[in-house]
């Protein structure tokens, strides 16, 4: 039989994180949280996707220096975005002369950059390692969708890709938060083609990963002080927590999602929210860490949810899988 | 619940466009173009230009101002609001053409502005070719 739950015996600890966003996620509810922001979005770089891999290198490079940590001490980097062979983390992070692996998880990215770093320190092959990721809503924009410039209406349901990065230190020592237990996602897909419907696309990988885990752990969603989704935004939000209570999980006390969030959705005119890996990297870097870190949350579920959809699976009909990585997040062990 | 219910459940709960909104934006602010090519049109032939050259000069006056807007990132704001308002005069095909053709300028001369400005109005070019044709030859069997 599989093994489910993945609980660390020595678990691993966040040292440090830092956050970086663009304008209007800056200009969103957790604005003031984020470390770094640009007014322009382009963080000074010509191109777009420049841009993102710039956002990661700054990222990082805080993160580091608020772990008091050099590169030379950094064993590992797992990072990932949503570009085509993930070239924003390469060359983003290429300055840093650190053993890269480079992730595609869509929007579950952070969490599974998390899990992986996690499983690197707990079995003691490595004793730092950096989580880092990144999406930049005019490179996404590009990839996935329309030009910049294409004058076009977005549907309701549809969500906008937060120009967002985060960057974590995962160490063997320190005082936490720490990683205690994770558990890996598996591809699911129920049918939808809508990629403006990410939301009800990525939910059944959200509420599958949800269900295991509490069936494994014999546990329910209110033995935890927050469950974090990132990011269902409003469809997929809605989703989870009306199938999640047709199974006997009543939600609603504790579950919160990144993309509902991170945005004022009326006042910015978000439709259902905001999506893109950065997104969930950047609110667990910055609010929801400092939360766990000034003890006002302790026992945290975090769940990544990507949906695995390319503009040439969209245009061959194929329908989207979703991807729902979970990390557990604990500040007091 | 399989795949097909699911589909069904979740396009059932999922919020929809504001159809009745929508249609009045693109009515006034499709309205509003089409009188300003009335204007313009109005005021070549006033300057002295003969019709036939004002039927080339209004489109080319539209075009123009769509792409300067497209440039100047203000397009895509009005096309927010007006949607197929501004999509279905010539002013939505001028910006199809011109925003490929900005956002690709990093890749190059020809295989970025080049290769990519037809992605968006390709079809269109192709298709309106296309139907052009199969209808000159149904006008040529019928006369």
């Amino acid at each position: 039989m599989r093994k489910e739950v993945i609980k660390f015996k020595n678990p691993p600890s966040i040292i440090s994180s830092a956050s970086v966003v663009g304008r209007r996620e800056h200009e969103g509810p957790f604005g003031n949280k984020f470390d770094i922001y640009d007014e322009k979005d382009s963080f000074g770089m010509p191109t777009w996707e420049q841009s993102e891999g710039e956002m990661q290198r700054q990222a990082l490079n805080l993160a580091l220096s608020k772990a008091s940590l050099k590169p030379c001490d950094i064993d590992a980097i797992f990072a990932g975005d949503l570009i085509n062979q993930c070239t924003s983390s390469s060359y983003g992070l290429l300055d840093f002369d650190i053993p890269y692996f480079g992730l595609y998880g869509a929007c579950s990215t952070c969490a599974e950059s998390l899990l992986l770093s996690a499983m690197a320190v707990s079995s003691g092959s490595f004793e730092h390692c950096a989580a880092v990721t990144s999406s930049h809503n005019c490179s996404a924009e590009r990839q996935f969708r329309f030009p910049l410039e294409y004058g076009s209406q977005r549907t309701p349901t549809s969500q906008w890709t937060a120009t967002a990065s985060g960057a974590f230190i995962v160490s063997s020592e320190g005082k936490g938060p720490h990683i205690v237990e994770a558990m890996g996602g598996i591809s699911t897909d129920m049918g939808i083609k809508d990629a403006n419907n990410m939301g009800a696309a990525m939910a059944p990988a959200a509420i599958s990963t949800l269900s295991r885990y509490f069936t494994a752990t014999d546990t329910k969603p209110t033995d935890y002080d927050k469950i974090i989704t990132g990011d269902l935004g409003f469809e997929g939000y809605g989703i989870v927590i009306d199938i999640m209570g047709k199974q006997g999980y009543d939600m609603r006390p504790v579950y919160t999602d990144c993309g509902l969030v991170i945005y004022d959705r009326q006042a910015q005119d978000m439709h259902a929210g905001g999506s893109g890996c950065g997104c969930s990297a950047a609110l667990m870097a910055s609010h929801f860490l400092d939360e766990i870190r000034k003890g006002i949350i302790n026992d945290v579920l975090f769940i990544g949810t990507g949906a695995l959809l390319s503009q040439m699976s969209v245009q061959q009909g194929l329908s989207i899988p979703g991807v729902a990585h979970l990390v557990r997040i604990k500040g007091e062990l | 619940m399989n795949k097909k219910e699911y589909s069904r459940y979740a396009e059932k709960r999922a919020k929809k466009s504001r159809l009745p909104l929508d249609c009045f934006n693109a009515f006034w602010v499709g309205g509003i173009i089409c009188t300003i090519g009335q204007i313009l049109k109005k005021f070549y032939l006033m300057l002295g230009a003969s019709e036939e050259n004002v039927k080339m000069l209004v489109p080319i006056s539209l075009i123009f101002a769509a792409v300067l807007l497209s440039g100047m990132g203000i397009f895509d704001k009005i096309a927010k609001l007006a949607g197929a308002g501004t999509l279905v005069p010539i002013t939505g095909f001028a910006n199809a053409v011109v925003s490929p053709a900005l956002d690709t300028k990093a890749e190059g001369w020809v295989l970025g502005v080049g290769a990519k400005i037809f992605t968006i109005s390709g079809p269109v070019i192709l298709y309106g070719i296309l139907s052009g044709a199969v209808y000159g030859i149904i006008y040529w069997m019928v006369h």
